[in-house]
């Protein structure tokens, strides 16, 4: 394969690691920030990528490890923002679904471990096969499947409003 | 539910929302859903969350894409930063070693390390990188002075201020070519080139003005073409060989250089 060609393989996933990013960060700065760091990092490595692999499951599996350890420094620092400051904007109107309504998904994704986060996302937005997210993740399946399981059970009783105020219809 | 039937678990309900289950099976745990009204909402409720995720997070898909995401970096030398000697080249070789990307992702290595391998690119890395890239392309002029030559050697290192000799490698099928003098951003450095019968060319880039007194072990670096080097920095001396082969016959080639010039 030409390094062009290669190239293009990255290139071509650029927009799913954006969605991703953006949905993991909640943020569209930290979002970009994230997936610049992936794509230098995955620039500077393409001599690594093993070409019978998926371009896209080793570009998601580098971006992991980097989120991985950027959520790891920002534990170590005392966290002064709240939660809502880190709402991702919405990027649609609201659908007609009123549970569904943007704020509360934002806000129950935010809320979730990170690791579940990652796992609920990876399923449901990227739609990887559970195979995948285990290889990307670097877990055995069986861990996948719990924090799918409790990524999920958990954003349901958010959006259903056990989670309190944010779910309230602000109408 | 019949024997037959595999009882719907955890997993089989989320593969079900997710269209993971083939469609025999996917119609086995709807129909046992009927049954179960709760968890037929939970599933539900899961796909109107994956349908939730892309009404929200989709338009991402469609966004031009930021500039600074648009420009691939200019190829990079990368340093694979091993510690120690020889010993550990070969050792660093076999294991994973870790990958230092210069001025790449800040604070993600070891502050010291960075530094140093900064400094390291800087004085040897880059100007050997740049002078094997220029002159092995050369079909003409690939020395400036052949090797039969036989003042090539002496005019060298006078120049370069130290007695430098030229490492034969003709057992690994390399011939010397010739050198040529080079400026450097203090002096003068030496290339010189070798050839096989396959037209392989390799370059031995030698300078002798660096101001530390810093001893480096044998380092390795490569750029995104495949382009390898391994160099070293001895007190005020730099050595690189670099060219475009599989890292481990570079390190053969190295290894014979090394030797011949720590005599």
């Amino acid at each position: 394969m030409a390094d062009d060609d290669l190239d293009q393989l990255v290139i071509e996933q650029i927009p799913h690691l954006r969605r991703y990013a953006m949905a993991l960060a909640g943020d569209r700065d930290r979002a970009d920030d994230l997936v610049q760091d992936c794509l230098e990092r995955a620039w500077s490595r393409l001599g690594l990528w093993r070409r019978d692999g998926s371009m896209r499951a080793w570009l998601f599996t580098i971006m992991h490890n980097l989120n991985a350890n950027a959520v790891r420094k920002a534990k170590r620092r005392p966290r002064h923002d709240s939660i809502d400051d880190a709402l991702p904007q919405p990027a649609v109107p609201p659908s007609q679904d009123d549970w569904l309504a943007l704020g509360a998904l934002s806000s129950g994704l935010a809320a979730l471990p990170e690791e579940q986060r990652a796992v609920v996302l990876l399923v449901g937005l990227e739609q990887l096969r559970y195979e995948e997210v285990a290889t990307i993740l670097d877990l055995p399946m069986g861990t996948v499947m719990s924090r799918l399981h409790r990524g999920r059970e958990r954003l349901r009783r958010h959006l259903a409003g056990d989670a309190g105020p944010a779910l309230r219809r602000v109408k | 539910m019949s024997d037959q039937r595999q009882p719907v678990t955890e997993d089989a309900l989320h593969a079900l929302a997710d269209g993971r289950l083939d469609p025999a099976r996917a119609a086995e745990v709807a129909a046992a859903l009927t049954d179960r009204p709760e968890d037929a909402r939970r599933v539900a409720d899961y796909q109107r969350i994956n349908a939730a995720l892309h009404a929200q997070f989709d338009p991402v898909l469609a966004e031009a894409i930021p500039a600074r995401l648009r420009r691939r970096p200019k190829p990079r030398w990368t340093a694979l930063v091993l510690g120690g000697g020889w010993r550990s080249v070969a050792a660093g070789i076999a294991a994973a070693v870790l990958l230092l990307s210069v001025g790449g992702v800040g604070g993600w290595y070891a502050r010291d390390a960075a530094m140093a391998a900064r400094q390291e690119q800087a004085a040897i890395v880059r100007p050997a990188a740049l002078a094997h890239r220029i002159y092995v392309a050369e079909v003409r002029h690939p020395v400036e002075v052949r090797a039969e030559e036989e003042h090539l050697v002496r005019w060298l290192s006078s120049r370069l201020k130290i007695p430098l000799k030229t490492p034969k490698l003709d057992t690994a099928g390399f011939r010397l070519m010739g050198g040529r003098l080079l400026p450097t951003d203090r002096g003068n450095a030496a290339q010189f080139m070798y050839e096989d019968t396959q037209g392989r060319r390799l370059t031995l880039y030698i300078r002798s003005d660096l101001s530390g007194n810093r001893e480096t072990a044998f380092r390795y670096a490569q750029d995104d073409s495949g382009v390898g080097m391994f160099y070293w920095i001895d007190g005020a001396k730099g050595y690189a060989i670099t060219a475009q082969m599989p890292r481990a016959e570079l390190l053969d080639l190295s290894k014979k250089v090394y030797e011949q010039l720590e005599e």
